[in-house]
């Protein structure tokens, strides 16, 4: 299946984590067990203020995380179906949308699955099999604007992807792990 | 033709794989199924083999046991029957703060559903307990199985997941 037939990238238009026009901060990351991270984030307004700074927090945590490629909502104690991205430079990444925010997002395709290892820094001590669609369409609204935008993407950056979207909806990675011996302790630590 | 079951344990240190295979490969113990690994700082080696008598095993075992801190435990055991039929194959994940009776009431809901566990692991990691399950279910019986196991978890605090095994192969 093409792009085209699964309906086109509508791209981040002019969307950029500027555009959100506030410092983002720096928030804590908690860790499993915590009651967060097990129950399905609500709907957010991708225009109140509460969001938009939301959406920066995530970005500013995630740029200070190492190796961190995604930071759902749930994961800095706040119980709301947003998640930032950016896979950008990674060496399993084909499709790069830059550094983003998606609020309300679902998964619209997921088809060509295939097993990957996956970390998370709410279980930092282990990393697991997980299979996951590497050609996916994510449909979402954009923090600030409120704009909705359909992502067509691959690879890792689908992987990050379907691994947030897991986050607000109360999963985590060992939700999905492939058997009683796809977990391993972590060996490096980025 | 002896077949032994064979289980090895001990303080983590190198050599201990080579040192019981040594052992049994100088008795003529042909190694067949077995899983040797470490949990939290032990090595635990779990391995049927075939040939010798169990006491020959056993009382060469006990030598390397002397020596450090190993404990071996050998039997004999009968060989595969008749296999039984294999149900639909499922994974169970459970997740959570740990406490006593997890893997108890969780492999119950299994039990009682006529499940069959076939690959257990668990791992405590900082105050995250994880448990995960392969199991055989009869047929049709997963979403009942699925209620209960929620039922369950909630009573524990944990969160559960049941999901069919991934049927591919390369």
């Amino acid at each position: 299946m093409t792009g085209e037939e699964r309906g086109p990238d509508v791209g981040l238009g002019e969307w950029t984590p500027e555009s959100l026009d506030v410092p983002g901060e720096v928030r804590a990351v908690v860790s499993a067990p915590h009651p967060v991270l097990s129950r399905a984030a609500d709907e957010v307004d991708p225009t109140a203020k509460e969001t938009v700074q939301l959406a920066a927090d995530l970005i500013a945590t995630m740029k200070v995380s190492p190796g961190c490629v995604g930071l759902a909502a749930p994961q800095v104690g706040v119980g709301a179906r947003v998640f930032a991205v950016d896979v950008t430079g990674h060496p399993k990444a084909v499709t790069v949308h830059g550094t983003f925010v998606l609020c309300n997002a679902r998964v619209v395709e997921a088809t060509r699955w295939k097993p990957g290892r996956e970390g998370c820094m709410s279980v930092p001590d282990l990393t697991g099999d997980v299979k996951r669609a590497s050609r996916l369409v994510v449909e979402g609204d954009l923090p600030g604007s409120g704009v909705p935008v359909r992502l067509v993407t691959d690879g890792f950056e689908a992987r990050a992807l379907q691994h947030e979207i897991d986050h607000c909806a109360g999963l985590l990675f060992l939700d999905r792990v492939a058997g009683a011996h796809a977990v391993y302790q972590r060996k490096v630590y980025l | 033709m002896n077949e032994l079951a064979i289980t090895v344990i001990g303080r983590d240190r190198p050599g201990i794989v080579a040192d019981v295979a040594e052992v049994l490969a100088r008795l003529g113990a042909n190694l067949t199924d077995s899983t040797m690994t470490r949990l939290r700082g032990h090595f635990a080696m779990t391995l049927i083999c075939t040939g010798p008598a169990a006491a020959e095993v056993e009382a060469a075992l006990a030598s390397l046991a002397a020596e450090g801190q190993l404990l071996a435990t050998v039997r004999a055991v009968t060989p595969d029957g008749d296999v039984p039929p294999a149900g639909e194959p499922y994974v169970m994940a459970v997740h959570g703060s740990d406490r006593m009776g997890i893997v108890a009431a969780m492999t119950r809901v299994l039990v009682d559903a006529g499940g069959n566990v076939t690959d257990l692991s668990t791992r405590l990691t900082g105050a995250l307990y994880v448990v995960l399950a392969e199991v055989e279910l009869p047929a049709g019986v997963a979403d009942t199985v699925l209620d209960r196991l929620h039922r369950t978890a909630a009573e524990l605090g944990v969160e559960v997941t049941l999901r069919p095994a991934d049927p591919d192969l390369l």
